[in-house]
């Protein structure tokens, strides 16, 4: 294009600005700045697993592997010779059942939920449910421990016995005495209804990347509105499910004030759900936090740490799902 | 074929309204109705008559006959075929219902117990002098209100200048780190408040020798707040065109006050938004708090020196009394943060539609 077929004498050109190959000075200070701006979210968590780790190595020094495994939190009696014995065994345990019935309860219905806005509405309305779905993460955590506890847990319990009564043979759904207040099962409701935008708005965004013409083409070849979601859109959008329920089990299993306002913390493992006897490291660490001596102290820092690298696998997990989904996606 | 098209462009289209084959008629609207209508009349009539009980049991009859009447009508319209996509349809109207009950649920239990306990007094007193079982008169909530409101300020100011630079960094400037950077920073959005709550109080209680006071809580809120901000701002800067950036650049303008003058300024209300939802996502957290302000009955406003509190907070400790009137008051507690983030989120939606 440019080439010199048009190009005056050679006098008449002005001298070739010199180009200029290293940044500006001020540009150097700039993106020296954003840089070390950028990297402060690793500081920041490098920290946290330092000063954590720092605070519950002697608790590691002393328990070793069974601060992890030991059902038992007994911060011990010197005068009497006690040993003290702290484990986290039964939380960790209950952690996982309380967000795993949690996710149980969640998924199908984020699913549907998710379905149904991109497939079943139409676009106006859909636009303001995708908003009270995002007002639904918005509800601080405090108000729905609050409600869990004085609107939903009546209901709840009725809930559960009729599931006892009829279910009662399966042996998760047994329960060892008829008491069915702040179990497992209570807290995975409040829990499930806490992750359920989080699991909606991830699988909404997978479902609305379906490509049109693949919908198009089954429905061109007789497929009903359900068989084209089983067709098309289950499959495709599959793995973003996963990573958004592997988000929302992340999101349950830290979850603190809630569950501490709906669940009984017991130290011994239970997997009867219905049964009002439960574990949760987060509100644990609450529980145990203002009576906390100086051992009990670093042994919720050991607490948190395990929380806090549990939590971190977790979401690595659900992201590295996410992203190959929307790689394979296109 | 080319020599159609003009013709097709220029035919007016407004006259005709394109066909709709999956409209439903008014017949099929009325048939469809009709179903719900007598499942409607039949629940309560089978509730009756057998030994099915309460408002759960109606419910269930109810979903058990609309489910049943709409498979025997699309069975008898279109085959076999359509019985489970009129399946399908009834769970997934019944995941939606069951979404958006507990929402309804919580809002109309919050107004109309919050408000039970709700007086002016609620805005301009704290209960430095007043028992948290005295009448609703005495005492309100000034000092969690103010409190959040700090807490809420320490956190912005320092996160939201790291979360824009994060975001820069990551649209900007785009490093050799990038990808590390982008993996940490939704690291760091999932991890538990608790443990940021622990990690400050180790670090500034502990460690540091310091007490309990809202530079601490500000400070725990803040790393809960950083990834938000960050997402929120990447994905805005994100949108801002390429043609922007290179145009400025093509100005002679340097990449610093390209930036500066022409991406964040294009950017701005998305940048408000991203703001916005940090601060609703911090301004409900309670248990950091918990472990860094651990609350306290009068208003303090210096941050450095002593315990404060803040709405979250309020709430659940006036909670943890079990005191009828106090659990009353916590109510109230729960309905002005509720108020509170009620309208940063109708701030974040307003600032973020303007862009368009």
């Amino acid at each position: 294009m440019s080439t010199p077929t048009s190009v005056p004498p050679q006098s008449e050109i002005p001298p070739a600005r010199a180009i200029i190959l290293t940044r500006r000075l001020s540009d150097r200070v700039f993106r020296g700045v954003v840089t070390t701006g950028g990297f402060v979210s690793l500081i920041v968590l490098g920290l946290i697993a330092l000063f954590l780790a720092s605070r519950s190595i002697n608790i590691f020094k002393t328990f070793g592997f069974g601060f992890i495994t030991e059902y038992k939190w007994d911060s011990g009696d010197p005068d009497n010779g006690i040993a003290p014995v702290l484990g986290i065994g039964a939380m960790l345990i209950g952690t996982i059942v309380t967000s795993v019935v949690g996710l149980v309860i969640a998924l199908p219905v984020s699913v549907g939920m998710a379905l149904f806005l991109e497939y079943y509405m139409p676009i106006r309305l859909k636009k303001s449910l995708t908003m009270v779905i995002d007002l639904m993460a918005a509800i601080p955590s405090v108000i729905f421990g609050l409600w869990g506890f004085f609107v939903l847990m009546p209901h709840a319990v009725y809930w559960a016995k009729l599931l006892h009564k009829y279910f009662g043979w399966i042996p998760f759904l047994d329960v060892q005495a008829p008491i069915f207040e702040r179990s497992p099962f209570i807290a995975g409701l409040v829990l499930s209804i806490m992750i359920i935008p989080i699991v909606t708005s991830i699988s909404r965004e997978v479902f609305s990347q379906v490509p049109l013409d693949r919908i198009q083409a089954a429905y061109a070849l007789g497929a009903t509105r359900w068989t084209m979601i089983k067709a098309v859109v289950l499959p495709f959008g599959s793995s973003g499910i996963a990573g958004g329920a592997m988000l929302g089990l992340g999101r349950a299993m830290g979850e603190t004030v809630a569950v501490y306002l709906v669940l009984n913390l017991y130290y011994q493992p239970n997997f009867q759900v219905l049964f009002s006897a439960g574990g949760s490291v987060a509100s644990m660490i609450v529980t145990k936090f203002g009576e906390a001596g100086q051992l009990e102290l670093q042994g919720l820092m050991a607490a948190g740490l395990v929380l806090f690298i549990v939590t971190l696998i977790i979401n690595f997990l659900s992201n590295m799902i996410v992203k190959r989904t929307s790689r394979t996606g296109n | 074929m080319s020599a159609q098209v003009p013709q097709l462009e220029a035919r007016d289209f407004s006259a005709v309204s394109p066909k709709k084959p999956w409209k439903l008629s008014p017949r099929e609207v009325a048939v469809n109705a009709s179903t719900i209508v007598i499942a409607l009349i039949l629940s309560p009539i089978i509730v009756q008559i057998t030994p099915l009980k309460g408002k759960l049991g109606l419910v269930l009859t109810f979903i058990l006959v609309a489910t049943v009447g709409n498979i025997v009508l699309s069975f008898l319209r279109q085959g076999v075929q359509a019985i489970g996509n009129s399946i399908a349809s009834t769970f997934i109207f019944l995941a939606a219902g069951l979404v958006l009950l507990p929402v309804a649920s919580i809002f109309f239990t919050v107004i109309m117990r919050g408000y039970h306990a709700l007086r002016i007094n609620t805005f301009t007193q704290d209960m430095s002098v007043a028992q948290s079982d005295g009448p609703f008169t005495e005492g309100g909530a000034l000092h969690a209100i103010l409190g959040t409101l700090m807490l809420v300020l320490i956190a912005s100011l320092i996160s939201v200048p790291i979360g824009i630079l994060t975001a820069l960094y990551l649209t900007e400037v785009k490093g050799r780190a990038e990808g590390l950077i982008r993996f940490l920073v939704q690291a760091m959005s999932g991890v538990p408040s608790i443990v940021a709550g622990l990690f400050i109080y180790s670090v500034l209680i502990v460690g540091a020798g310091g007490h309990y006071s809202g530079f601490a809580g500000g400070l725990s809120l803040s790393i809960l707040m950083l990834p938000t901000v960050a997402r929120t701002a990447e994905e805005v800067l994100k949108l801002i065109p390429r043609d922007l950036r290179e145009a400025g650049v093509a100005l002679g303008g340097t990449q610093w006050r390209t930036v500066v003058m022409v991406v964040v300024p294009a950017a701005r209300s998305g940048i408000v938004t991203a703001i916005i939802l940090g601060v609703a996502r911090v301004a409900g957290e309670t248990a950091p708090l918990l472990l860094t302000i651990l609350g306290s009955t009068a208003t303090h406003l210096n941050p450095m020196d002593a315990p404060t509190s803040a709405l979250p907070l309020y709430t659940f400790n006036l909670l943890r009394t079990g005191l009828n009137v106090a659990i009353d008051r916590a109510w109230t507690g729960a309905l002005v943060l509720m108020i509170l983030v009620l309208i940063l989120f109708v701030l974040a939606r307003l600032a973020s539609g303007r862009k368009k």
